[in-house]
């Protein structure tokens, strides 16, 4: 016997909801699988893991602010991933955005400019990673090379960036040596929502821009493009649809959401620039994409999970002393069966019995 | 002439990680299959195969070690992408989210150890010729081991029956199928090679490069090792001279940060990172367009029809 997959005569629309879930519930059995072979109580874990955020209202409002980077990031490389071009140096252009905007809180810092200051950062903040973003994307389509491989080694070349600039000229000569800037301004800083929480208003920037990847996806013409060129590119040059174009397009936007997510990171609950601001958010953002199917509701809903799994975490290895590492684990296991699921949107698995004929099998 | 020599010895445990996992995705490219869970497979490499070889106090079982795990990395991506038919592209990411996390899990217990370095080769009398003794005659056996493997790759490909086969199925799957190979079959085989290939490249930075594990410790070589292969056209000749050079920038580099020059650190140890996109763009574009020399059925789906 033999599996074998069958392309089905169209895309399953059970699938394509069923298969996010399908892809949860086996993280699940995994999960508990790899908890019982490090020796903890599988269902105890998971109960920390899950359910025990979800259970007071500090915790709800901590995976509210890891989840606001995460579906904003995600969203602009949804658009990408849809028009086929992979920027996966989603992490650089949240770097560098968080570096672009800090510059104007850095260099005001302490001379109260006035309410301007925090608007003017978030501009910069986008500005810069959408630069960024662009050199892969001039690279791919002046020269055609790989934006896959670009886009990531600019993802280690703004760390470094970041990490001179906090040891070096914008250290905090107050700072007793650690590498941080000075703590931003009052008017650098993003407002909170909920006094005495972490809540910021980027949380509802990243509403706006969910409602925005609606608009554009839904009811636009360069919604419909970015679709075409990635499903169908042959129809697409048919139609006339610029694809270079589309690249430029696509990183611009997704390398401005990430700079944007990157500025609003350390304006809202860092407060300062430092090395480490980002637990992997440009990575953990590629899968939050792909488990909401490249939707930007999926997106939230995805995102809100994902930051889920980083409370959890947390949580876990305060109370159980579960190393950190496993979330990440958890994470590349989640798109593993994520992907797999997807399979079956396109194909259906089959038996294959060696001695049967197949001809009338077909659909 | 005593720097030069240093220099030289230095490039060349710089480049051999570089070496050998750029061989084994050259493999799996030329079977038409992207792979980019290098960096991965590399680090699982580099976390079992100093697990190994702690536990046992061998280098030959910590190379096995990390040979294996990157081979059932690879084993991973392949029923994903040959099996289930799922996006390389995609899946590669997921299998390097997945080997740095896992690694991490696997290396903490190991972090602040050391082990014994690889034992170098050592003859009487060559070894200890001036300049030319230490470089041709004292290296580590993964440093030959990478040569033979490039040589033994060249001759596989061009050599060889099925190196012919593998050509085609990276070429033009259906025709290959449709002459009655089994595509999906050889591709495995080429994947799980590449996987190999990683996981030996991997163990070689705790083995051999430095004598300890840290967590994150390829830093990168894993996609330096996937642009190696389009420096290299997928030519396996050219591959040699692509790792050495990138070996160069790395050692240069760090020599030029320990003579300090008054350059930024930062900036320095961003070169490799620079020089991969510099090279890329140029070698894209003298070429005319990225995909010339690429296998034409580099990372598409291939659903055999029965």
């Amino acid at each position: 016997m033999w599996l074998v997959l069958e392309r089905r005569a169209e895309r399953s629309a059970l699938m394509a909801i069923a298969s996010p879930l399908i892809a949860i519930g086996l993280t699940l059995v995994t999960m508990t699988v790899l908890f019982a072979l490090i020796g903890k109580n599988p269902f105890a874990a998971l109960w920390v893991y899950f359910i025990d955020p979800l259970t007071d209202a500090y915790s709800l409002q901590e995976i509210a602010v890891k989840a606001t980077p995460l579906v904003m990031i995600a969203l602009g490389l949804s658009l990408c991933y849809l028009a086929n071009v992979w920027n996966i140096g989603a992490e650089g252009q949240f770097l560098i955005g968080a570096v672009t905007g800090s510059w104007l809180a850095v260099k005001t810092n302490g001379t109260d400019p006035g309410q301007w200051v925090l608007p003017a950062m978030l501009v910069l903040g986008a500005l810069g990673g959408a630069l960024y973003a662009l050199i892969p994307a001039v690279c791919k389509t002046k020269f055609g090379a790989s934006e896959i491989l670009t886009s990531l080694m600019l993802v280690y070349v703004a760390d470094l960036f970041l990490d001179y600039l906090v040891r070096g000229p914008w250290r905090d000569p107050k700072g007793y040596n650690f590498p941080t800037t000075p703590d931003f301004d009052p008017v650098a800083t993003v407002p909170i929502l909920i006094e005495g929480s972490r809540l910021h208003a980027g949380a509802l920037i990243a509403l706006i821009v969910v409602v925005a990847a609606m608009l554009l996806l839904g009811r636009t013409i360069k919604g419909f493009e970015i679709k075409v060129v990635g499903s169908a590119p042959r129809a697409a040059r048919f139609a006339g649809f610029n694809a270079d174009q589309l690249v430029i397009l696509t990183f611009l936007v997704s390398g401005a959401l990430a700079g944007l997510a990157g500025i609003i990171e350390v304006a809202g609950p860092v407060g300062n620039l430092r090395p480490n601001i980002s637990p992997g958010y440009g990575f953990t953002a590629i899968i939050v994409a792909f488990l909401g199917r490249l939707h930007p509701i999926g997106i939230l809903l995805a995102g809100l999970f994902l930051a889920l799994t980083f409370i959890g975490g947390e949580q876990a290895q305060i109370s159980m002393r579960i190393p950190l590492d496993l979330t990440k684990v958890f994470q590349g296991i989640l798109l593993f069966f994520v992907l797999a699921s997807d399979s079956l949107v396109l194909y259906r698995i089959r038996l294959m019995r060696p001695h049967r004929k197949t001809a009338h099998a077909t659909s | 002439m005593q720097l030069a020599e240093a220099i030289i010895l230095a490039v060349l445990t710089a480049s051999t990680p570089l070496l050998l996992a750029a061989a084994g995705e050259l493999v799996a490219e030329r079977a038409g299959v992207l792979n980019l869970g290098v960096e991965g497979m590399m680090i699982m490499g580099a976390a079992c195969g100093f697990a190994g070889a702690y536990m046992t106090g061998s280098t030959f079982v910590g190379a096995l070690c990390g040979l294996a795990a990157g081979t059932a990395l690879s084993l991973l991506f392949a029923m994903l992408t040959l099996g289930l038919a799922v996006n390389q592209v995609a899946t590669g990411l997921a299998l390097t989210i997945f080997g740095v996390g896992l690694s991490g899990l696997i290396g903490a217990g190991f972090v602040g150890e050391k082990i014994v370095a690889a034992p170098q080769l050592h003859l009487p009398g060559l070894t200890d010729l001036p300049f030319f003794g230490r470089i041709l005659f004292g290296q580590d056996a993964f440093v030959y081991l990478s040569l033979a493997l490039i040589y033994g790759i060249w001759w596989f490909i061009y050599g060889t029956r099925w190196g012919l086969v593998t050509r085609a199925v990276g070429d033009n799957p259906a025709s290959a199928h449709a002459l009655g190979y089994p595509v999906l079959t050889i591709r495995t085989f080429a994947v799980l090679f590449g996987g190999a290939c990683a996981g030996l490249g991997g163990a070689y930075l705790p083995l051999a490069y430095t004598p300890f594990f840290i967590p994150g410790m390829t830093a990168g070589r894993g996609w330096i090792a996937i642009a190696l292969v389009v420096f290299a056209s997928w030519l396996p000749g050219r591959l040699v001279a692509g790792a050495y050079l990138f070996g160069a920038v790395t050692i240069l580099q760090l020599h030029a940060q320990g003579a300090g020059l008054g350059i930024p650190s930062q900036l320095m140890s961003s070169l490799p990172y620079l020089a991969t996109v510099v090279v890329l763009v140029v070698i894209s574009g003298v070429r005319g367009t990225a995909r010339s020399g690429a296998p034409a059925s580099l990372g598409l789906v291939f659903v055999p029809d029965r």
